[in-house]
Formats: structure tokens, sequence, C-alpha cells
């Protein structure tokens, strides 16, 4: 199952025919493994990494330092929900430090992402303050690099 | 002026390498998918490209000792000692060259005298006959089969032994068939070098490419330490081949007549390839796991592959290609190639670039993305329904 799964991480494209060549198993087997894989929500979802850039495409994304007050038998967890419910919000991750949560959430102008924060963030219950840094550039996003320059130099035939 | 006649008649005997003329052809075309190449597709990793940078920063510019930096062979001995439990002396009895190729060169200079013959093991790279022919010796071809998983026997080299022989020369993982020696065969083969007093030189440049079983250094075998030169580098497992970076590991007197040679021609290694390689053996170990897990998932898919399609071929175990027989098509191996390039632009390699044995197959290098190599299989498909 990892073998499969890191080929599905590695590219969700490949046919079945090409997994169970690699995994030397039958495209039958393959394909029932995905499918429950799938139905237990191990694989959540498939989707494309995207440079929004070169689509021509204006997006601002930011990520903001979220400190709120812990609630009574549910922690952190309440308050976390009743911010990724919304629908602009595109990550957020419990973490360790000097806030509580980090929030990323994405916009067509940075007015947009402004008033979600003044509006609707920072009024939620429990959020102490906000701090939001505007994200300039991407270099690399879920392991890749978005604009690799690394070529292939080799000669065509070589011993 | 007929400048030709001027050259050494040593050199005009040797002919120019099968690849050459192949690499011309396929150089002009646009659109080819490329399983000619033999290198890595992947590029050195970073940390190791880093440690070099941050070496020139430093101002490492310099002639290193023609053995190597000494901290360097001090980690080629360590890390030889920990895969093989075999020990050398890194102060006498290792020397970094430029690339296996150079040791090979160097052991081969240092051992023979005009006319001693060599031994060696068929299908091969191709510069371990040129290199035995250079140097005034005589190769003698000892040619292995698909039938027999393109391992040498013992029974092959008796055969071809005389007075005359003084070396063997092996290379296990195999370029281009990906055929390993499975540890009892390579123990006969120790014997035989023995009984016959034989010299062995071993290129395991392919070693850490090994995905049956587990590699068996021939210097590990019983005697044999002192009797090998061992041959390895940097260039498959840590995808390193553009520095040029190698060495050699054997007794004081073999290394220390291979280093007369390369102090006069060669000095030293780069000293920015020997920092690299450093940081390879030292901290490169997850990494070139990495790559090897990859190259296995290609060679299961290229295997399938070439099954599927109904051509001959044996699991090959060992280095980054793939060695189908062609010869139930009806053509050569280099018209094969040829055609499969014109009508498919699919670039391979003809068998026989790697010797006569190698005729009737082709080397399909697996050092290529999942994407081009499926591409590719698809491409050989149509190629071998459209000639039935």
């Amino acid at each position: 199952m990892k073998e499969l799964l890191e080929q599905l991480e590695k590219d969700c494209t490949q046919p079945l025919e090409q997994l169970a060549l690699i995994l030397k198993r039958s495209k039958e087997e393959v394909a029932a493994q995905i499918k429950e894989l799938e139905e237990k929500k191990i694989i959540v979802k498939y989707q494309p990494i995207i440079n929004w850039e070169k689509a021509g495409e204006d997006r601002v994304t930011a990520i903001i330092d979220v400190r709120i007050t812990p609630q009574r038998e549910v922690g952190f967890d309440a308050i976390a929900e009743s911010i990724y419910r919304f629908p602009e919000v595109v990550n957020l991750y419990l973490m360790s430090g000097a806030y509580d949560l980090s929030v990323m959430v994405e916009g067509r102008t940075l007015k947009e992402v402004a008033r979600f924060v003044a509006t609707k963030l920072s009024t939620i219950d429990g959020v102490i303050s906000t701090t939001t840094h505007f994200m300039l550039k991407p270099y690399k996003y879920a392991g890749v690099i978005i604009n690799d320059r690394e070529e292939d130099h080799r000669l065509v035939v070589s011993p | 002026m007929n400048w030709e006649d001027r050259l050494s008649p040593t050199v005009k005997a040797v002919p120019p390498s099968g690849i050459r003329r192949f690499f011309d052809i396929a150089a002009e075309m646009k659109g080819v998918i490329s399983l000619g190449v033999g290198e890595p597709d992947f590029i050195t990793p970073w940390h190791i490209r880093e440690s070099c940078v941050h070496g020139l920063h430093k101002g490492y510019t310099s002639y290193t000792s023609n053995y190597g930096l000494l901290e360097l062979r001090e980690e080629i001995a360590r890390t030889i000692y920990n895969n093989y439990q075999v020990s050398y002396d890194p102060r006498t009895e290792a020397l970094v060259t430029v690339g296996v190729s150079e040791a090979l060169d160097l052991a081969i200079r240092a051992l023979l005298s005009p006319g001693d013959e060599v031994l060696i093991p068929e299908p091969c790279y191709v510069s371990y006959k040129a290199c035995v022919t250079l140097a005034g010796g005589t190769p003698v071809a000892v040619p292995t089969s698909m039938e027999h998983e393109f391992r040498v026997t013992v029974e092959q080299l008796e055969k071809l032994v005389t007075p005359r022989t003084k070396v063997l020369l092996i290379g296990y993982p195999n370029n281009p068939t990906g055929a390993i020696m499975p540890h009892k065969e390579l123990s006969e083969i120790a014997q035989f070098a023995k009984k016959h007093d034989l010299i062995v030189i071993s290129d395991e440049i392919y070693a850490d490419l090994t995905y049956q079983g587990t590699h068996t250094c021939f210097a590990s075998l019983p005697d044999m330490r002192d009797r090998t030169i061992l041959l390895n580098g940097f260039s498959k497992a840590y995808a390193m081949t553009g520095w040029r970076i190698g060495y050699a590991l054997s007794n004081p007197d073999f290394i220390g007549a291979m280093n007369k040679i390369h102090q006069y021609t060669m000095l030293c290694a780069p000293i920015t390839a020997q920092l690299g390689a450093i940081e390879a053996l030292r901290h490169g170990k997850e990494k070139m796991e990495n790559m090897v897990a990859e190259y296995n998932c290609r060679r299961q898919l290229m295997l399938g592959g070439l099954h599927q399609m109904g051509l001959k071929c044996f699991e090959p175990k060992g280095a980054f290609y793939i060695f189908p027989s062609i010869k139930e098509t009806g053509l050569t191996s280099l018209q094969f190639a040829e055609e499969l390039l014109k009508a498919e632009k699919v670039a391979v390699v003809p068998g026989d670039a790697f010797g006569e044995s190698g005729e009737g197959y082709i080397r399909c290098s697996y050092a290529s993305s999942i994407s081009n190599l499926s591409q590719a299989l698809e491409r050989i498909e149509k190629f071998i329904k459209s000639r039935q």
C-alpha cells in the first residue's frame, strides 16, 4: 500500500497499466486498492499544482498568525472549525510557539483579503489577535519548485 | 600530405566507438526520446553541489596530493569497509582518479606488457577492449549469453585462458546487460583467478544499483583483496557523471604504480569534484537510496512493457539498462536501432557496440522519466507491430 501511495503522490495521473507494471500487480488489484484508499479517505483529494501567475491570473495570498483563547472541552478545535469553514481559508494549521493558528487566505485583491481579516476572522469569539503577512512570490509549493530552471543537459546517446 | 600515415599504428588499430556513429544520427533529429543515455537523468543532489560551491567560496582551487585528498580517501576506505568488510589503508592503498575511466586505463597500463592477454566477458563497457589495445595488450573476449543471464562462467574462461593471460577484467553489475554475478558464481571466478595466478580488475561502478540480492565486492572474496584492483566512483549512484571522479583500491604496489602514471599524466583529480565526493559519501546515502528505488520502479515498467510486446528479455538485476533480444525481428542490432530511430524517433544503442556477443540485442537505458519510458515503450511496440 505504501508503494502505491508513494507512486500516486509522485504522479496521480499515471495510467493504471503503468502502476500495475511498476507495482507488479494486476490492473484490477491496483484499481480496487485505489478505490479502497479513496473510500477510507486515506487519499483525500487529487489536485494539480498550478502556476497562477503564469496563467495570467492575479491572486493574493496572506498568511495570518492568529492567537486564540482555547475553550473548555474542545480546546482549539471549535475555533479552528469556525475559521476553516470559510471558503477563503485554504490552509489552516495549529502551531506551537508565539501564536496558535496559522491561517492561509486567498483572494482576488488585497482589499478582499484585508476585508476578510477585519470583518470575519478577527471578529470570531475567542480570537485575541491577528498578524497578517502578504505573500509576495511563491518559490516552492508542496515539494515542487515553481519555476525550476534545471534542465536535462545530457547527450542523446552516451556509452 | 596524408597526416593519417603519421599516426601511431596502435591508435589506428582501435576502431572508433560504435556509439559515436549512432550518436551523430540521433543528435540531428528533433523529438527523439532517448533510451540511449548511459548516465542518470537525475541532477547531482543539491547538498553535494552546494558543498562544492562552498568549497570554491572558501578558496579550494589548488592541486591536491596525487593520491587525492586524504579526507576523501579515508571516506572511501570507510565506505568500502562498511559495505563489504574489506579494509584498505587510505594512505597507500587508495587512489582518487578522474572517473573510473582513468582508473581503468591506469590499472591496465600499470599491469600489461606487450602481448599480455586480458580476458574480458562480453558484452561489456565500450572502453575495456580499447584500453587494453592502447596499452599494447591483447583483449580476449569471453562471450556471455542471455540463456545464462549474461554471467561469465569458469567453463568459458578455462577455454580461453593461455599462459599469456595476465588479467581478468570484469564489470558487474554490467553495462549494457544489467547482469549481476551472484556470490557463489563470483567465488568460482575467484578460484579460477587464483588457479591461473591472474590479476582481476573489477569495475564495480554500478554496485549500488543492485535491485535483487546484495552486491558482492570481488575483493571481499577469500584471497582476492591483494589480487584485485577494485574500481568504483560516484558517477552512477550519486548522479555525478560530469564531475569525473572515481577511485581505485588495491595493494600498495599496484596503487603506487598506478599513481606513478597518474602523477605524470593527470597530476590529480579536480579538487572541486573531490569535495563533492566527500559530501556524497558522508551524507548522500538517503538521496542515493531514493534514486535506486526510482530506478527499480522504472526497471519493472520496462521489463513488463518489453515482455508485453513479445520481446525476449532477461530480467536485469543491476545498473540501469535492459537488454532485450531483437533477433526475431530479423534485423541486425544496428538496423533495428536505425530503423526505430527513423520510424518512431526512439534512440537505443545497438548491442554490438558492446562487443560481438551483443549482436541481436539493443541496450535500452531506463535512466529517464516514467512518462518518457511509457511513451518510448508505446513507440517501440508500434514499430514492432508495423514489421509483423
